[in-house]
């Protein structure tokens, strides 16, 4: 089977299943589906929705890539995405009146890295020097990363002028800078240069072999001489700041604000992407791609035909477990034929 | 602001909800025990809070929707056993679809069936439990409650005992800790591992209709709210020991019944505070007497016989 | 019969047997083939195993001895051919299966749940969702330990006793229904002489209570002393044996003398002046130690911490001057793994330092010590020595990743990676598809040699020191011979070598000093000679040197 088919057939599959749910709802899935490709792909307005929602998602994904492939599982990408776009919603309206937009963008953008950074410190640190298990600690801190960012909303920064509390919007004028005249903003481009960047230093330097090795076998890393605490700490940061990134452009080029109780839950999103992508940076981006338009024509979709948005999550749902099924099948074909 | 009805309230209300989390990590210690990481227990829950709800609406009986619930956990477990523990496919990123796939399926067909009514359930029955429950304070506050919380707290002496004194207890630590060896004596690790998996989505299941059914009395879509993966939480750190999930569910239980309970007398700090509390405190626990971690060491690895 | 190189030959067809007393075997393969990607692991096997009799499976690494066994186990599927129990065809397709025809096996790798106790590990395997019958247990385990000889506490968790009393839990588990047939893979190879001398016992009990026993090794003393016959694999092949009668006629140079020569391929069969060292006959080792020079490493005074099950060390203090090769004997857990892992700098010692030529090292981690001259060759060779998931190719660089120049300035080149590789499989004689196969793939010799071939291949560097620990554990003769040239190439080359291990025959080949660890104190150092292993025998035991 070749590479096409596999991508395809499980998307096909998870289509038809959709269906069937869909006409035991009392909906036309054609009309719905036709409805979802056109907003999200084959109209302009769509497709540049679509390419600007998949820039924070492709940062989310190198930064799990990274973490993945060191065997250090991050599951704590909402708390440090959510932190890191409160505190560069904060700031970037403030830093804006006394400073160069450009300035102010780079500025936030490292910081918002920095702060997402230092809200994995705490799992690398016990997970280097214990050996606690980073799913759990990651996943606490995650939780008291999304309370702690509606508390600074809520506490902190609300904007006196609006009544629900949110923080301080950054103008439009003042948002990262759209491409020849579109509506996507350059993170994209930032995004691809990223993970195109993570791809190669997985692949072809030392570095990412050094992690590749902590992650099959912390035991034989040591062994090898390798400083697998050091390591697994930087490579917890190096995850977490990617997805601070992810959160500052989304701020800077999108949102200008974050209200309480925002949380577009990202971090759990991108999960299955990276690993249907087999931690590969390069097919990733066909699959953020994907995934990407049907949000955009889902959303749009659950405006205008009353299939609601959550329709989108079943679907990837769906995708995601037959695609599991679909290599898992081949990769059992293969073994048997090369036996 | 220590008034008896505060308190009755406030522990009445850690009971609440601090049983759905009590099953949920029941469940899922039995899983990792077998050396299988569930990291779809929250789809789990949720499928296992609309089946129940519905079970119980039309039905109007209250321990059918706990079975509906159960079963509906064990449907989404039923995934698991074939996608990971047949198939071997990895365990966290199928959790994790698997919870997406849940979401979407529940909201959506709640939004066809009940967005525009929202019906409610009535009250639960309550089993008040004699002389116990004429205490006071915590007479009312503990001992009269739904049926199924006494069944749950009796369910974590029984998996205390059963871990330590019988086969299937053996069978699960060996599938967990060294599933060849377990193979090599003649049992199906991947039987083993199925059965551990859908005894966690019945009890994640049932959980969860609790919550919808007792705790809130109506289904309303992503309700269990991280509640699956505060189960996750309090498996791996009990250690292999029920009374421990008991613990943590309980002080998890009274941090969410605090939230309410502050709003309810009027004071006015953000709930997201009150709900960081239990984290930070396990947080610390973690950075203060932090030992080395002890997990299953197969966990999270598929088996396949013979494989090298 | 006159084994020469020739085509393979059946050794016994079935019903043709020459001596009368036999019944019919208990146990038979007929044909039995098993392919795995790229290799034909069995091919067309046909064996008979008698009640009562010990037979002795030889092979080289790779040979497909443990995959015979892992059929007969039920952990593996046969592709063609059949399995007969008492004569009549039988289905194992599952090891409930094996064990329920009244097989037992002690697998090559140990297959016990550390965290569970030794009665609870023996327990495995009854009806879920029944009680646990510890009474019956503990009068079994009775039974069996005293039918036996073995003295165990039922109650400590396994992952608390030494490797030899594992096995011996291993044994319990084999024998703990009713067997007729016990199969063994390499359960010598850790154990120390005494732990093999309470084996031996234990299976000549167990024969002459009818046991069929199938016993692979690597020791041709072994299969003289312990077994009735000797079948040879090679390649996946029956290539020859030797039956019960012939092998009593014997004596241990002949029977040596024959399955060498059926055991190797020709270009690769050891020289015959050789064999002597292989067998551990007569000490012929040529002394290269610089007794002028500095020497090249210092031990003072280390003690650490005491881990669980083994010793923690006390004030252990020795030098090692060039070219010198100090053997460390002892029974596994007093020490040894200590000792090699505080001079490698993977574990902190308590007290005292460590000198290499001359400079301070305590404080180096291991990078540091690598950099200082020090290579160290680890025993846990599937634990910590490679990484299973990664190539063969990557596992041969694990010590060097980011160096010159297989990367340059930390961007890896390939091409040289996989060429290198390539070179040092071809001179290691490591036996695997590519060197882009998976490690983990490979037979259990073949990662020892991976292992070798990574910390002497390379010229690398300025090697001061290299440690030992158990270099030949799981090798067949032929690497073993190599593996020991190279041992002794190195210390000829002015290295000093440290060399733990439990087989004391190595340790008289290869040493110029034998110390000996016993409770985690260095008790003496004996030099090499006439009398060298009678001592080292009584400091083993506890008595302080005089
Ligand atoms: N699961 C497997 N997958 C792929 N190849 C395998 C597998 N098991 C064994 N092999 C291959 O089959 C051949 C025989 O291996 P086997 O383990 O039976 O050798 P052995 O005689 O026991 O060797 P040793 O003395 O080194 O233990 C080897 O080439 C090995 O690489
Ligand atoms: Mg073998």
């Amino acid at each position: 089977m070749n590479t096409t088919w596999r991508v395809l057939l499980p998307i096909l599959l998870a289509l038809l299943a959709g269906a069937v749910v869909l006409i035991f709802l009392g909906k036309d899935p054609l009309a719905y589906y036709g409805y979802v490709m056109e907003r999200g792909i084959f109209s302009w307005g769509g497709l540049q929705e679509t390419i600007t929602r998949m820039a924070p998602l492709l940062l989310i994904a190198a930064g799990l890539i990274v973490a993945f492939r060191a065997g250090v599982w991050n599951l704590g990408g909402d708390g440090q995405y959510l932190l890191a776009a409160v505190v560069t919603a904060a700031l970037a309206p403030a830093l804006v009146e006394v400073m160069p937009r450009a300035l102010t963008l780079v500025i936030c953008m490292v910081i918002a890295f920095v702060v997402a950074a230092i809200w994995s410190l705490l799992p690398a640190f016990l997970r280097a020097r214990y050996g606690i298990n980073e799913i759990v600690t990651s996943l606490m801190m995650s939780f008291l990363g999304i309370s702690l960012a509606n508390v600074l909303v809520k506490l902190f920064f609300w904007d006196p002028t609006t009544t629900v509390p949110q923080t301080r919007t950054l103008a439009i004028a003042d948002r990262l800078p759209r491409i020849f005249g579109s509506n996507i903003h350059i993170g994209i481009l930032l995004a691809l240069v990223v993970i195109i960047l993570v791809h190669l230093l997985m692949t072809r330097t030392a570095f990412g072999l050094k992690l590749q090795i902590v992650g099959a076998s912390p035991k034989a890393a040591r062994h090898a001489g390798l400083k697998v605490g050091a390591l697994t700490v930087v490579t917890f940061a190096l995850s977490a700041g990617l997805i601070g990134l992810a959160a500052a452009v989304e701020i800077l080029g999108v949102w200008g604000n974050v209200r309480a109780d925002w949380n577009p839950a990202y971090g759990m999103l991108v999960v299955p992407l990276v690993f249907l992508a087999r931690l590969n940076g390069l097919a990733v981006i066909g699959f953020t791609f994907f995934f990407s338009s049907l949000m955009i024509g889902g959303e749009s979709a659950a405006r205008r035909i009353g299939v609601p948005q959550d329709f989108v999550l079943l679907l990837m749902g769906l995708v995601l477990a037959f695609l599991a099924l679909v290599e898992y099948l081949d990769h059992r074909r293969r073994q048997r034929l090369g036996a | 602001m220590l008034t008896q009805p505060f308190l009755v309230a406030l522990l009445f209300g850690a009971v609440t909800a601090g049983v759905p989390l009590l099953l949920a990590g029941m469940g899922e210690q039995i899983s990792e025990k077998a050396g299988v990481l569930n990291i779809g227990i929250e789809g789990m829950m949720l499928l296992g809070a609309y089946c129940g709800f519905v079970a119980a609406y039309y039905s109007g009986s209250f321990a059918l929707g706990f079975l509906a619930g159960g079963l509906g956990g064990m449907a989404v477990a039923s995934l698991v056993a074939l996608l990971c523990v047949r198939l071997g496919l990895n365990q966290i990123v199928i959790g994790i679809a698997l919870t997406l796939g849940a979401e979407g399926l529940t909201a959506l067909l709640h939004h066809f069936q009940f967005s525009r009514t929202y019906p409610r359930l009535d009250e639960a029955p309550v089993l008040a439990l004699p002389l116990l429950a004429d205490l006071p304070i915590l007479g009312p506050a503990l001992f009269a409650h739904n049926p199924l919380v006494y069944v749950s707290v009796a369910l974590v002496a029984f998996l205390g005992w059963a871990f330590r004194h019988t086969y299937a207890g053996l069978n699960l630590e060996a599938a967990g800790v060294k599933p060849a060896a377990l193979d090599a004596a003649g049992i199906s690790v991947v039987g083993t591992r199925i059965g551990a998996v859908l005894a966690t989505g019945f009890l994640a299941g049932v959980g969860g209709a609790y919550l919808a059914n007792v705790g809130a009395g109506l289904f309303v879509p992503f309700m269990t709210h991280g509640a699956g993966f505060i189960g996750i939480v309090l498996a791996m750190l009990a250690r292999g020991k029920p009374l421990w999930v008991l613990i943590g569910a309980a002080l998890f239980g009274l941090s969410l019944a605090l939230t309410t309970a502050l709003q309810v007398a009027g004071i006015n700090i953000p709930t997201d505070i009150v709900q960081m509390l239990p984290f930070a405190l396990i947080m610390l626990v973690l950075v203060v007497f932090a030992r080395h971690s002890v997990l299953p060491a197969a966990l999270g690895l598929p088996y396949e016989r013979g494989e090298r | 019969m006159g084994h020469t190189d020739g085509p393979p030959q059946s050794v016994r067809p079935a019903g043709a047997d020459s001596a009368p007393v036999l019944p019919s075997p208990v146990l038979s393969v007929r044909t039995l083939t098993k392919r795995f990607p790229g290799v034909v692991a069995n091919d067309g096997i046909s064996l008979d195993f008698h009640a009562g009799e010990t037979h002795v499976l030889l092979g080289e690494n790779g040979a497909g001895k443990s995959t015979l066994i892992g059929m007969l186990a039920g952990m593996l599927r046969p592709d063609a051919g059949e399995i007969l129990v008492q004569g009549s065809p039988v289905r194992i397709l599952t090891p409930r299966q094996s064990l329920d025809l009244g097989i037992g096996t002690v697998f090559q790798h140990m297959l016990l749940v550390p965290s569970l106790s030794v009665i609870e590990n023996l327990m495995l395997g009854g009806p879920w969702w029944q009680r646990l019958a510890r009474g019956a247990a503990y009068r079994r385990f009775a039974e069996l330990s005293e039918c036996l000889g073995i003295s165990l506490d039922p109650d400590l968790p396994v992952g608390h006793l030494s490797l030899g009393q594992q096995q011996q839990v291993e044994i319990l588990r084999a024998l703990w229904r009713d067997t007729r047939v016990l199969i063994l893979d390499e359960p010598t190879s850790m154990l120390t002489p005494q732990g093999v001398r309470d084996l031996s016992a234990v299976l000549c009990r167990l024969c002459s209570q009818g046991v069929a026993i199938v016993l692979v090794t690597h020791k041709l003393a072994e299969a003289y002393d312990l077994g009735d016959r000797v079948s040879v694999l090679r390649q996946g092949r029956l290539v020859g044996g030797i039956a019960a009668d012939e092998h009593r006629g014997m004596t241990e140079a002949q029977m040596t003398d024959q399955v060498i020569a059926m055991m190797f391929d020709p270009a690769h069969a050891p020289m015959a002046d050789e064999r002597a060292i292989l067998l551990g006959r007569g000490n012929v080792h040529a002394p290269s130690v610089r007794r002028g020079a500095a020497p090249c490493l210092e031990v003072r005074n280390i003690s650490t911490m005491p881990r669980t099950a083994a010793h923690g060390l006390q004030g252990v203090s020795f030098d090692l001057r060039p070219g010198e090769v100090l053997g460390i004997a002892g029974v596994d857990g007093n020490g040894q793994k200590q000792l090699a892992e505080v001079i490698a700098g993977q574990r902190a010692p308590s007290s005292g330092t460590v000198l290499v030529g001359g400079k301070d090292v305590t404080q180096g981690d291991v990078a540091a010590r690598r950099n200082a001259g020090i290579r160290y060759v680890t025993d846990d060779r599937l634990g910590e020595g490679t990484v299973g998931s990664l190539s063969v190719a990557i596992n041969l660089l694990l010590k060097n990743v980011g160096a010159e120049p297989f990367w340059h300035r930390g961007i890896a080149d390939w091409a040289r990676i996989r060429q290198a590789a390539r070179d040092d499989i071809q001179r290691h004689d490591i036996r695997t598809r590519s060197e882009q196969t998976l490690l983990a793939k490979l037979s259990g010799g073949n990662i020892q040699k991976v292992l070798l071939a990574r910390e002497l291949g390379k010229a690398e560097g300025d090697v001061k020191v290299i440690v030992f620990s158990k270099p030949t554990h799981g090798l067949d003769l032929h690497n073993a011979q190599l593996a020991h040239r190279r041992i002794r190439e190195s210390a000829a080359a002015g290295r000093g070598i440290v060399l733990l291990s439990t087989d004391l025959d190595e340790l008289l080949t290869l040493s110029d000093r034998i110390g000996v660890l016993f409770q985690g104190r260095l008790v003496g150092i004996v030099d090499n000679g006439p009398g060298a292993g009678a001592a080292i025998g009584r400091l083993m035991t506890g008595a302080v040197a005089a």
